[in-house]
C-alpha cells in the first residue's frame, strides 16, 4: 500500500515540476529572446520579473471565455483539454534518477518501467496531434482549420522518420524500456557517440513534433492569424501554449535519456552509492534537459521558418531515407563487430 | 524491482492520467466560473480578420493532406513492424539483417513509386489527382 502512495506522491511531484518547469521556460523563452535581440525582455513584475509567468497564468484564469456561435461547443471544449492531457502524460516513462533506498526498500526515480516504454511515448506523443485537429476543426474557422490539418500532417510525417531513427537504437540496446537504455549509456556509452545520425534525425524531428520554430507553421502568424487556436481564449488557449512548453520539456527529456544518458555522468561508477549520488544524478539529468530546452529557444529565436513545401520535402524525402540508411549501416556495423 | 512485467507496472500510467485529467477538468471549470460573460451577434462570430465572416470553414481541402495522412498510415505500420526486428536484432543475426534488407527494398520501392507518383510534389499548381 505505501507502494502506491510513494507513487502517488512522485507522480504529482513530476506533474508539478513539469507545470512549474514549463511555465517558467516561457519566462526563459522571453528573457533569452530579448538577450538575443538585445533587449531587457520581461522586467516589471518582481524582481528581474521573475513573477511574469504567474502574471500571465492569473491573467488566463480570469479571462473571458469565449466559444464561437458556430463552433462545436464539446469538441471545443475537448481539443485543448485532450492536448493538455497527452502532454502531461508522456513523462510516465522517462527515469529521472536512479534507484532510491526508503527503509530498505528500492524505490524507482520513475514514475513506471514498462516494457514497452518507447512504444508508449510515440503512442502518447501521436495522440496529441488529435488535441490540435479536434480544436482546430471544431473552431469552424477557416484559419483554425488550415492550421489543425498542417500541423497534423506535419506531426504524422515527421513521426515516420523519429520512428525510423530510434529503430537504429533500439538494435543497439536491444531493449525499449528507458531505464535499460540509460543504464547501457553509464560512463562515456552515450548514444550520442553511436547514433550521431540517428540523433540529428531525432530532434530535428523533435522539433517538428512540437511545432516550434523553425517547423511552427501550423501558427504562422502572418498567414494563418494565430494557426489553430486562433479561436480560443482564456485558459483554453493557456493549455494550448502550455502543452507545447510541456512537450519541449518531456521532448528535452527524452532526447537526454536517449541518446545523452539519462542521469548517468562520467565517473559515477566511482561515487560511493547514497543521498549525495542519487543528488547529483538527478541534478545532472535536469541540467541535461535544461540544456535542449535551452537549446530548442536559441534555435527558434535563430532560424527563420521553413515554408511548408521545404518542410514536407525535408521529412519524407531527406530524413526518411536518411533514417532507412542509418538503420541499414548500424545493422551492418553491429554484426560486423560480433563476428 | 524489473524484469517481471504485468499490468501492475501500468498502474502508474492510470494515476498519471487521473492526475493529468484531473486538473484539466477543474482548470477548465474554473475558468469557466472565473471568467466575465458577454455576448451578441458580432461578438459570437469566428474571426475573419475583423470582416463579416463568410459561410463556414466545412469546406473541402487540400486533397494532398489526405494522401499524407493515407501514407503515413502506410508507412506508420511499416515501422511498427521494424521494432519487434530491432530488439531481436543480436539475436537475428546475419539471417535478419538481410531479410530486412528485403523489407526495405521493397518498402522504399513503394517509397520510389510514391515520389515518382507526385503525390509529395507541394509546389507544383497543377495538382496530380
Amino acid at each position: 500500500m505505501s507502494w502506491i502512495i510513494l507513487k502517488i506522491i512522485f507522480i504529482s511531484i513530476i506533474f508539478g515540476l513539469s507545470l512549474f518547469i514549463a511555465m517558467y521556460s516561457t519566462y526563459a523563452e522571453r528573457k533569452i529572446a530579448a538577450f538575443l535581440q538585445d533587449r531587457l525582455g520581461p522586467n516589471r513584475a518582481g524582481p528581474f520579473g521573475i513573477l511574469q509567468p504567474l502574471a500571465d497564468g492569473i491573467k488566463l484564469f480570469f479571462k473571458e471565455e469565449f466559444i464561437p456561435l458556430k463552433a462545436d461547443r464539446w469538441l471545443f471544449l475537448m481539443g485543448p483539454g485532450f492536448f493538455m492531457i497527452t502532454a502531461l502524460m508522456t513523462s510516465a516513462v522517462i527515469p529521472f534518477g536512479p534507484d532510491i533506498t526508503i527503509d530498505g526498500k528500492s524505490f524507482s526515480l520513475q514514475a513506471t518501467d514498462i516494457n514497452v516504454g518507447l512504444l508508449y511515448i510515440f503512442g502518447v506523443v501521436s495522440l496529441g496531434v488529435y488535441g490540435i485537429l479536434i480544436g482546430g476543426w471544431a473552431s469552424n474557422n477557416k484559419f483554425s482549420l488550415l492550421g489543425a490539418i498542417r500541423a497534423a500532417s506535419q506531426n504524422i510525417s515527421y513521426e515516420l522518420a523519429m520512428g525510423l531513427s530510434i529503430v537504429a537504437l533500439v538494435m543497439m540496446s536491444s531493449s525499449l524500456s528507458l531505464k535499460e537504455i540509460v543504464d547501457q549509456q553509464a560512463g562515456w556509452h552515450w548514444n550520442v557517440f553511436y547514433q550521431p545520425l540517428g540523433f540529428l534525425i531525432f530532434i530535428i524531428c523533435a522539433f517538428a513534433e512540437t511545432n516550434r520554430a523553425p517547423f511552427d507553421l501550423p501558427e504562422c502568424e502572418t498567414e494563418l492569424v494565430g494557426g489553430y487556436h486562433t479561436e480560443f481564449s482564456s485558459m483554453k488557449l493557456g493549455f494550448y501554449l502550455f502543452a507545447e512548453y510541456i512537450n519541449m520539456f518531456v521532448s528535452s527529456a527524452i532526447l537526454a535519456t536517449l541518446f545523452f544518458g539519462g542521469y548517468h555522468f562520467p565517473g559515477v561508477s566511482s561515487m560511493d552509492p547514497g543521498i549525495v549520488k542519487t543528488a547529483l544524478s538527478v541534478a545532472v539529468m535536469f541540467g541535461k534537459i535544461f540544456f535542449f530546452i535551452f537549446l530548442f529557444m536559441w534555435v527558434r529565436w535563430t532560424l527563420p521558418r521553413f515554408r511548408y513545401d521545404q518542410l514536407m520535402n525535408l521529412g519524407w524525402r531527406v530524413l526518411i531515407p536518411l533514417a532507412v540508411i542509418n538503420i541499414l549501416v548500424t545493422g551492418a556495423v553491429i554484426l560486423y563487430k560480433m563476428m | 524491482m524489473t524484469g517481471q512485467h504485468v499490468p501492475f507496472n501500468y498502474l502508474p500510467i492510470l494515476l498519471q492520467f487521473l492526475v493529468a485529467a484531473g486538473f484539466v477538468v477543474v482548470t477548465l471549470l474554473a475558468t469557466h466560473l472565473l471568467g466575465p460573460k458577454s455576448s451578441g451577434k458580432r461578438h459570437d462570430a469566428t474571426f475573419e480578420c475583423g470582416l463579416d465572416s463568410v459561410g463556414n470553414a466545412r469546406n473541402p481541402f487540400s486533397v494532398k493532406y489526405f494522401m499524407i495522412a493515407i501514407l503515413f498510415v502506410l508507412f506508420d505500420v511499416e515501422i511498427i513492424f521494424l521494432y519487434p526486428w530491432a530488439v531481436n536484432f543480436k539475436a537475428l543475426g546475419w539471417f535478419g539483417y538481410i531479410e530486412i534488407i528485403i523489407f526495405l527494398t521493397l518498402l522504399m520501392c513503394g517509397f520510389y513509386y510514391v515520389i515518382r507518383k507526385g503525390v509529395l510534389n507541394w509546389e507544383s499548381r497543377e495538382d496530380n489527382d
